[in-house]
């Protein structure tokens, strides 16, 4: 195992999160923060408590995921991709380091900034809205494989993008509309039967039941069919971010 | 000499089907500095991308210190530094960082008195703290020596090292080269300027197409490949040349005043004495004779025409 190899992306791609701290860490926070204000204070002061608790909090975990999300996927889609860019990916693919190596640092990097802005939300919004958290430990159990999975995903989307629009793509396509689709801000209960049938096929939604159960004690799917579509979807991204990069796809010819 | 650098039958056929090396066999010894020509797109890069595992050889097998590109891919790698043609670096990195990544790339702990010879040596101590998109084309040139060099490598691959640096900056990273050299170092580079090759290389390789046409030492090549052009300067101007002279290889130059003549050094008569013996008897006066040895750049040039 070349460790320093690793501690070396790891420190490089942390490095990259403090010199656009306003983009990495401040604006997901910020835009959370905009959130709890309109629908968990504003609009949530009208809305019936959902599940016993305040609409307010009931959002928590939801929009907690859909910041995981996005800023996991951003971040190593984007911590692989500018190397690529840029081209100063010579010196990775050069080195005497294991593609295994390789995705421990890039990814562990991202994982972590995400982790970061995720605890920082987590705090911001006890600012704005009651927060008790039933399972802690279930909780950052979550919070620390959502980040590991999605930051895996990202790396497969970054490690696959040829151009700046690919790399966008997926994020603002597929994956926006299936966290605000996957009862972030809603419990499926609300919808008409049809539309519960069709959200049952939203990966997300088990997500965000996942992380509400961990929060409440109560979501609308069970939390080990939670864990374990996590865990199915983590070894998905295992797999292609394995096959992609052994055969060097997007790196090597 | 040991070899160093030991490629044999290596191939690649890239995904367009473009065939950018075919059977291309060659031993690079320890310690010497080897300069590999060719025009544009003549396989120079694919070549040393694969030493350096950043393309697949698609037949064929490298080996670096006697271990296998490919299955003890750390053993060669860690020995090898890279200088890519590209001014390829992180715009926003500051300097000191990215040299010490690179150590650390390459599985080294931190040294930062290795660190901080390099940047002295390369006279990018002063901009140590600078970020890398304040540097100018020839800095960063020398920032990606420095990364290159940073976990001591036994083998320096530059490929055009020169490209885009200005006359003053290429005779310091000439000297740069040959003080590695002493230190032990094997150094291949790739170049366009054949100036460049003469000036620093012991042994010159010639690829075109994707073929090695020839490896020799540099001298060699240029005596054994080598034409001579003879200029003879002359008392009074000439609008043509007598026609006893037909015979000759020979142009009027200089306005009239000078006639080169161009021979094969290698040739059993180089014809020189008949000529002088011709136009003295056609009544030209002579003032001087010069011989120039002729470039490597002529060589390249024919080489890569007969092809």
């Amino acid at each position: 195992m070349n460790f320093y190899a690793i501690r070396a992306i790891y420190f490089h791609e942390m490095d990259r999160m403090r010199r656009t701290l306003f983009q990495s860490v401040l604006s997901p926070v910020l835009s959370t923060s905009l959130y709890f204000i309109v629908f968990g204070s504003v609009i949530g002061g009208m809305i019936p408590q959902i599940e016993g608790v305040s609409y307010g909090s009931f959002i928590v975990p939801g929009l907690l995921m859909l910041t995981l999300l996005t800023q996991s996927i951003s971040n190593s889609s984007f911590g692989i991709f500018f190397p690529k860019f840029t081209g100063s990916i010579y010196e990775v693919l050069a080195a005497p380091i294991s593609s295994l190596e390789i995705i421990i640092g890039f990814v562990g990097a991202s994982a972590t900034k995400s982790l970061i802005v995720g605890v920082i939300i987590l705090i911001t919004a006890t600012f704005f809205v009651e927060l008790e958290i039933q399972y802690p430990l279930l909780m950052l159990f979550l919070l620390v494989l959502t980040c590991l999975t999605f930051s895996l995903f990202g790396f497969l989307i970054g490690l696959l993008s040829e151009n700046f629009e690919q790399l966008q793509v997926v994020p603002l396509i597929i994956v926006t509309p299936l966290v605000f689709l996957g009862g972030s801000l809603y419990t499926v209960e609300m919808l008409p039967e049809f539309w519960q049938n069709v959200t049952y096929f939203n990966p997300v939604l088990y997500l965000v039941n996942g992380m509400r159960w961990s929060f409440y004690g109560a979501s609308d799917i069970n939390i080990w069919v939670s864990v374990i579509s996590l865990v199915a979807f983590l070894s998905i991204c295992v797999a292609g971010v394995a096959i992609a990069i052994t055969k060097g796809y997007g790196t090597k010819e | 000499m040991q070899n160093v650098v030991s490629v044999k039958n290596l191939s690649k056929t890239y995904g367009n089907q473009f065939q950018a090396l075919n059977n291309v066999n060659l031993d690079i010894k320890q310690n010497e500095i080897f300069a590999l020509l060719g025009p544009n797109g003549a396989g120079k890069t694919t070549l040393i991308s694969i030493i350096c595992g950043i393309v697949t050889p698609s037949i064929g097998t490298v080996e670096v210190g006697n271990y296998d590109i490919i299955k003890d891919y750390r053993k060669t790698r860690s020995q090898i530094g890279l200088v890519p043609q590209e001014l390829t670096l992180e715009q926003f990195e500051i300097v000191y960082n990215n040299v010490s990544y690179t150590r650390g790339l390459y599985g080294k702990p931190p040294n930062p008195q290795h660190i901080e010879k390099i940047l002295k040596d390369l006279s990018l101590w002063d901009k140590k703290d600078s970020k890398i998109n304040e540097l100018s084309g020839g800095m960063k040139r020398r920032v990606l020596i420095a990364k290159a060099l940073s976990h001591e490598p036994s083998v320096l691959f530059l490929d055009e090292p020169s490209a885009g640096v200005d006359v003053e900056l290429r005779k310091d990273m000439w000297e740069v080269i040959k003080n590695l050299r002493n230190k032990g170092v094997t150094i291949i580079l790739t170049t366009h300027y054949i100036e460049e090759a003469e000036a620093i290389a012991d042994r010159v390789a010639v690829i075109n197409k994707g073929e090695m046409i020839v490896v020799d030492e540099t001298s060699n090549l240029i005596k054994s490949l080598g034409q001579k052009t003879l200029t003879i300067d002359l008392h009074e101007k000439i609008e043509a040349l007598p026609e006893t002279l037909n015979n000759y290889k020979l142009t009027i130059v200089n306005d009239g005043l000078s006639i080169d003549y161009q021979y094969d050094t290698q040739s059993k008569q180089t014809g020189i004495t008949s000529l002088l013996q011709d136009m003295k008897e056609a009544g030209l006066k002579l003032k001087d004779l010069n011989t120039e040895q002729s470039s490597l750049e002529k060589i390249f040039v024919e080489l890569v025409k007969e092809k």
